[in-house]
């Protein structure tokens, strides 16, 4: 399984973005993309969800599964962590397990590892931003899929869980998956790193 | 399947305790349908005249009341986003979100109906009628009001760009609604109004998850 890029091309608010961008993910491998503030680290991953649509070159991926679309295979864990405050914990993870096709006994594991077990009854809206990372995270775990499209993903967390998350992120990788991460800090885990904005 | 049950049990659930969808808007239909007779004025006779078109009215307004966060709330947590990527189609998730509302906000309206039928001097048959013809009429102003919800999102305003747009959509609806409610008191032909309250029903079902996918899919950012 391969993700590449070729030319693509990001227009935001009639406003070029980045243009002409080359870049290429294969499995097993984890992409980290930086660059300065505005330098659309985020709409780069939001190209490869399918959640913006490209300007310009195409975004392809070789030997997932023919059926499903790019974004039908992969994780997206951006900014806005789609919980619902007036849930518990886990009703917010069982719901998305459920909703993205995985298997609801493996809910608890998820949210164990994820370090959340303890406050698995307490409504999302007394999570801290801490908290709202983790079970973010236990979503990624608790539904397979190949490709996990990370936005700033250990934003927030103590040290503890973003070693924990390095550890989840090698575990993804070593069973074949694809990490695309955008990121200011190290991510703890072998990554290439994919610079924008940074030819000047 | 599952994923669609997980969607509408989910929207309900947060309907149900936030409070903000059915409690809210069968209070805002109450409101509606009892200041009306201090505004008519002690006429028993107008008061049974006007008493459908005024529980019709009051059931729109109560059901755009809520309507504008049908996606809204998704847009802004993020789980719209997710909910584009999912593997359910986009227009069935949209229809099942749509259901879930009428289910916690269009539902109680038209159980409340009865009840709201005695401060306007309707007799039972005729309350029983303005119901039936509430209870297929509601679902069709939810799910043409689901476009309208839809392209609030897209454009990043709420509130009464939703009026604007979802009340001239609904002016079918409510004809229909309100003749057919009207024949059944005066004993006039109910078949025909509501068999095209019951067509614009069964056409909104089609054509509002489609038009709210689409309005969706453009609008993503």
């Amino acid at each position: 399984m391969r993700l590449s890029g070729r030319g693509v091309r990001c227009v935001r608010g009639g406003r070029e973005v980045f243009s002409d961008l080359d870049f290429e993910a294969p499995a097993g491998e984890a992409l980290a993309v930086t660059g300065a503030n505005g330098s659309g680290k985020t709409s780069l991953l939001r190209l490869i969800a399918g959640l913006l649509a490209v300007a310009g070159g195409s975004i392809g991926l070789e030997g997932g599964e023919a059926e499903l679309t790019l974004s039908e295979q992969a994780h997206y864990l951006g900014h806005r962590d789609a919980l619902k405050p007036a849930l518990s914990v886990i009703e917010n993870l069982a719901f998305w397990c459920d909703f993205l096709g995985g298997d609801a006994s493996g809910t608890p594991a998820s949210l164990t590892a994820a370090g959340l077990d303890h406050a698995a009854h307490l409504p999302a809206a007394f999570l801290s931003a801490g908290q709202r990372r983790r079970l973010s995270i236990a979503r990624l775990l608790t539904v397979r899929r190949p490709i996990w499209l990370l936005d700033e993903p250990t934003n927030a967390l103590d040290a503890a869980g973003q070693s924990l998350f390095a550890a989840l992120m090698g575990d993804h990788l070593a069973r074949g998956g694809l990490i695309v991460a955008a990121t200011h800090a190290p991510l703890g885990i072998a990554a290439r790193e994919l610079r924008l904005g940074g030819t000047t | 399947m599952i994923a669609l049950a997980a969607l509408i049990r989910r929207d309900i659930r947060i309907a149900l305790r936030v409070g903000g969808g059915a409690l809210i808007g069968v209070l805002f239909f109450l409101t509606v349908v009892v200041l009306m007779p201090f505004a008519v004025g002690p006429d028993l006779a107008l008061l049974t005249r006007l008493g459908p078109a005024i529980l019709w009215l009051g059931a729109l307004l109560a059901s755009l009341l809520t309507l504008d966060r049908l996606f809204m709330a998704d847009h802004d947590d993020g789980s719209l986003d997710l909910i584009v990527m999912g593997r359910t189609p986009l227009e069935l998730a949209c229809a099942a979100k749509a259901l879930a509302h009428w289910l916690a906000a269009g539902l109680p309206l038209v159980i409340a109906t009865p009840v709201l039928g005695l401060l306007l001097n309707l007799d039972a048959p005729s309350t029983s009628a303005v119901a039936l013809t509430l209870l297929v009429g509601t679902p069709a102003l939810t799910f043409t009001g689901m476009i309208g919800a839809a392209l609030a999102v897209t454009l990043h305003r709420g509130g009464l760009l939703l009026a604007v747009l979802v009340l001239p959509l609904s002016i079918p609806i409510l004809i229909f609604g309100v003749a057919a409610s009207q024949a059944a008191i005066s004993g006039l032909s109910f078949g025909a109004p509501f068999s095209i309250l019951c067509a614009l029903s069964l056409v909104s079902f089609v054509v509002g998850p489609f038009a709210a996918a689409a309005s969706l899919r453009h609008g993503l950012d």
